[in-house]
């Protein structure tokens, strides 16, 4: 799912109004549509079909993907629902090396015939561009694991969860935040299943299904008097879960001045807040613009994470693969060679990982076949590593990929994409209460909003749904036209502390976008709040 | 699926038609064959081909609505997903804002969306313009890095009303990133087409080499308000979002830029500089797009903005209807009138300024100012007395089109191309604004 399709089926974004009708509804498919993944057996024997043809032509090495992506959506308005969608999108992708050199294509038509005319354009695209190489594609040594499979470990299949029982959930979400004030509200749930097959010369036949969710909501407040309006999102992050996610558990909630979540959300409850909220921000003060300590909670320091520590750690970045579109990185190697750049302060500690439960990169194998593993990027504020892929992981000496492959769909090209990074919790106990209390004046962050980063990662600019304004130690209420500047390498090394393990939890973006043609990719990014000293905010109030 | 005739388009819409047995059924038909090439590090990285086609059907009984679709077109597979619609919109529950079938409507004649030229680009085409701009990177001691994309494709649409819509399109977009080998410069161009025949990728990679080589001596200027040139691209980067915002009903409901005090819209109302005028018009021959949107509704000449005045808004079918009002769609590309004067005269009529080459990352800050932030990317420079004097660092600004639209000192000849944000395609002169406000330095190059 492109974030353009998904910004138009759901009506959600400004832009989205703009895009043709018959791209968005292509692929939507009938509700009654089995949700069970095809025969293993019957994916291995079109496998074949491609793997022997690409050899036949001249390929040394092939990888197939034959894809099931499935979407599911339901999108309502106060108390309408305005759409119920499933899109279904099934085909394969066939990836060669012939010449030395990657070819790729694609075919939504599942025959043998067509399978086998498609690995042949892949190896007449691979041997076109060979002229153009400079090196040989170099591949990381990877074993077979001969037929295996792996699935999301859900407890409710959220595809299997009767329709009624979905459009109930959402439109009693509406009734909360009106009845509480507010004058619109829309709110979405968003299902994704990818049934994935994998097969690789290497001798790897890998039968995954992954399963994701995502509830949200946009409540208004429009004050029709001043023509003034306000907007605040649900406080839920997208996940790798199934429908639990969605069934409210006491023992998920952390209580303080605003309700948060931890691996169960409360859809009702954050509507009713966020109601509240949402006209609490309508009265709060204009923020005066100067250096304050920030307290980010998880909800917001989740996309600071993406922007600032996830994408310039991406190899392929680095490397200038990426310096057409998505742009460089200013971690270059001779910082991470030397063993000693400090990256942040000594509290700053950050994993890269695709295995933890829950989390949005969570898989058992990647797109090219690799097994999924954790390991350290940043430890005690020094850069240690990066995130890489079979044809780039000999330039950091290592002898195996990350495990990093993605693709958004069988027809795109898979390529590096972010596993899931996340800062670690402080070791020593440390409360939220107890971080708020030493603060003399800063302000406290919750959920996230507007970000924008430059192309080598250096200055970033971000704001959120809630500011909370502290003054020697205590709350006093809430600042309005907040948004936080500051350079990446400052920004980390002023991190002067991280909450404790208890208050460890999980965002992330179903839309993390990369590459040319542009792919979506989803990640999760944990952390506990964390305190950052003397950041530059900005009053972002304007007159037109 | 090869692409389709109008006359064959038809033939096999009907045939879905006479299957159906809903109040209302309307079919969408599309198809398209297509390629991209990605180089880097002045070689090829990835490329492929991509074919794909889809049977959209939409059964309605009342206001309950059921959508299927199809990517086979036996006239077994063609029953089943019409039976499949029908059972689903049986099974929905109704939806009050459903809208019924538009009945035949009268399009204007086709523009020029289809180049067989463009049609015909293979995967040697794409790899003899990399070797092209490749070239022109390691003449110039350069690193390249870009992508090439074409398309060609049909959209096809037929209701139970009566109505039957056909296009064809292909296009053709084209980009690069040339950096010092120092990485201490970088320029970039973009281009976008519907004919090849008009693409010139060496020319085009000359432009981005002159900027890398040009932008490598970067001096940090103080941040602060300043009189900056904006080139079309990065121009339409940040009009685009006013644009985009342009809706009816989030107008009326008062929660847009466009929402009054005390309630109704600007509509009507002179909200910009009087220089300013937006329009979108289909048959432009700089800019051809299809003559009906996806919905079915014709897509005329329509002008937005006229001398600085909101002359028209965009309105969802069910919104023009609730409100009495015509049923304007988004248009597919949008134009901006200018004057004859090129960047060159602009730059030489300029006593202080920046010029302003690509904005990059931009994201809405304030919905209600339409307030953005982002940042210049990939060449910058000062200009003094009518010159360019020297390259400057990068900047993170925050500005609003409305506010910029108002802050106009002049504009330049139209010319096309395409959103790095959005992909966008537009017809919009350079232009020079007062008061552009940046508010810190970037140290990417």
């Amino acid at each position: 799912m492109k974030r353009r399709d998904f910004l138009y089926m759901t009506g959600l974004g400004v832009g989205a109004t703009l895009l043709p009708k018959t791209n968005a509804f292509a692929r939507a498919v009938p509700l009654d549509a089995p949700w069970t993944p095809a025969d293993a057996a019957f994916k291995k024997k079109l496998a074949d079909v491609a793997l022997n043809a690409a050899r036949s032509k001249g390929a040394t090495y092939t990888d197939v993907r034959i894809g099931r992506y499935l979407n599911q959506f339901v999108v309502t308005r106060e108390d309408k629902v305005e759409n119920m969608v499933n899109t279904e999108s099934y085909g394969v992708g066939i990836r060669v090396i012939a010449n030395g050199s990657w070819g790729f294509a694609a075919t939504d038509v599942l025959t043998n015939d067509s399978i086998a005319k498609a690995a042949e354009l892949a190896v007449a695209i691979a041997k076109e561009n060979s002229r153009l190489l400079t090196e040989p594609v170099q591949l990381a040594p990877q074993k077979g694991y001969g037929e295996v499979s792996w699935k999301t470990p859900i407890e409710k299949n959220a595809f299997d969860v009767p329709m009624k029982e979905k459009v109930d959930l959402l439109l009693s979400v509406n009734d909360a935040a009106l009845k509480g004030g507010a004058n619109y509200v829309n709110s979405i749930l968003f299902l994704v299943n990818e049934q994935k097959y994998f097969a690789s010369t290497d001798g790897s036949y890998i039968d995954q299904d992954i399963h994701r969710i995502w509830p949200t909501f946009s409540i208004t407040k429009i004050d029709e008097k001043t023509g003034k309006f306000e907007t605040r999102s649900a406080l839920s992050s997208p996940r790798g879960m199934g429908y639990e996610y969605i069934i409210p558990r006491e023992e998920d909630k952390i209580r303080g001045v605003s309700t948060l979540y931890r691996n169960r959300y409360d859809m009702l409850e954050d509507a009713k807040q966020g109601a509240a909220q949402v006209q609490e921000k309508m009265k709060a003060k204009s923020v005066e613009a100067g250096k304050y300590d920030l307290i980010l909670d998880p909800s917001h320091l989740w996309l600071t994470i993406h922007e600032s520590v996830g994408h310039p750690t991406e190899l392929d970045r680095v490397l200038g693969y990426e310096a057409n579109f998505a742009g460089t990185s200013f971690l270059t190697l001779d910082k991470w060679k030397s063993g000693k750049f400090n990256f942040g302060s000594k509290n700053v500690n950050i994993v890269a990982d695709k295995l933890q439960p829950g989390s949005l990169g969570a898989v058992g194998y990647d797109d090219e076949g690799v097994g999924t593993k954790q390991w350290d990027i940043i430890k005690d504020g020094i850069l240690v590593n990066y995130q890489t892929i079979r044809d780039q992981a000999h330039i950091l000496g290592l002898n195996e990929s990350q495990g990093c492959c993605y693709s958004q769909s069988w027809s795109d090209v898979q390529f590096q994409r972010m596993p899931n990074i996340s800062l670690q919790p402080g070791k020593t106990p440390l409360k939220v209460a107890d971080m708020i209390k030493n603060v003399e004046k800063g302000i406290y962050i919750i959920g996230d909003n507007s970000f924008s980063i430059d192309q080598q990662r250096y200055n970033f600019q971000f704001s959120g749904q809630m500011y909370y304004e502290i003054k020697n130690g205590q709350i006093v209420g809430m600042l309005n036209d907040v948004a936080y500047q500051s350079n990446t390498q400052e920004f980390w090394n002023s991190c002067v502390a991280v909450a404790d393990k208890d208050d460890y939890r999980l965002g992330g973006s179903f839309f993390d976008g990369k590459g040319q043609p542009a792919q979506s990719s989803a990640v999760s990014h944990g952390s506990s709040t964390a305190r950052f000293n003397g950041v530059n905010v900005i009053n972002t109030a304007r007159k037109i | 699926m090869p692409i389709l005739s109008k006359e064959e388009a038809q033939a096999l819409l009907k045939k879905v038609l006479s299957y159906s047995k809903a109040d209302e059924c309307e079919v969408n038909l599309s198809g398209s064959d297509g390629g991209n090439i990605r180089y880097a590090r002045n070689a090829v990285s990835t490329s492929g081909g991509i074919s794909q086609s889809s049977l959209v059907v939409q059964s309605s009984f009342g206001k309950k609505v059921g959508v299927a679709t199809i990517n086979e077109f036996d006239d077994a597979s063609l029953a089943k997903v019409v039976k499949r619609s029908e059972e689903l919109a049986q099974l929905a529950p109704e939806n009050p804002e459903f809208v019924k079938n538009l009945g035949p409507q009268q399009y204007g004649p086709d523009a020029k969306t289809f180049e067989p030229a463009t049609a015909a680009i293979s995967p040697k085409f794409r790899a003899d313009a990399v070797a092209a701009s490749l070239q022109i990177a390691k003449e110039n001691k350069l690193i390249a890095a870009g992508f090439m994309e074409n398309s060609a494709g049909f959209n096809a649409m037929m209701n139970s009303s009566g109505l039957f819509a056909y296009n064809t399109s292909t296009n053709i977009n084209f980009n690069v990133t040339l950096r010092t080998e120092d990485g201490k410069g970088s320029g970039y161009i973009t281009k976008g087409y519907t004919d090849v025949n008009k693409l010139d990728v060496a020319a085009a990679t000359k432009i981005a080499a002159k900027k890398a080589a040009g932008s490598a001596t970067a001096k940090a200027l103080e941040p602060g308000k300043y009189t900056v040139i904006l080139e079309p691209s990065a121009a339409l980067t940040l009009l685009e979002t006013m644009f985009f915002a342009m809706d009816a009903r989030s107008a009326d409901e008062g929660r847009s830029f466009l929402s009054k005090a005390g309630g109704g819209t600007k509509l009507g109302e002179k909200l910009l500089d009087e220089r300013v005028t937006i329009y979108s018009d289909p048959q432009n021959p700089e800019l051809p797009t299809s003559s009906w949107n996806g919905d079915g509704r014709p897509q005329e000449k329509i002008t937005w903005v006229n001398k600085g005045v909101i002359e028209n808004l965009y309105y969802s079918r069910y919104w023009a209807e609730k409100k009495g009002v015509k049923a304007i769609p988004t248009p597919d590309g949008i134009i901006m009138l200018g004057t004859n004067d090129s960047l060159e005269d602009l730059i030489k009529g300029t006593e202080k300024g920046i010029l302003v080459t690509k904005l990059w990352y931009i994201r809405s800050v304030d919905p209600q100012t339409v307030l953005q932030t982002g940042l210049t990317r990939d060449g910058t420079f000062y200009i003094e007395n009518g010159q360019i004097k020297f390259p400057v660092k990068n900047f993170r600004f925050n500005e609003s089109p409305v506010i910029m639209l108002n802050n106009l000192d002049a504009l330049g000849k139209p010319e096309r191309t395409v959103s790095t944000e959005s992909g966008l395609n537009a017809l919009i002169p350079p232009m020079r604004i007062r008061d552009f406000t940046f508010s810190s330095l970037s140290d990417a190059v």
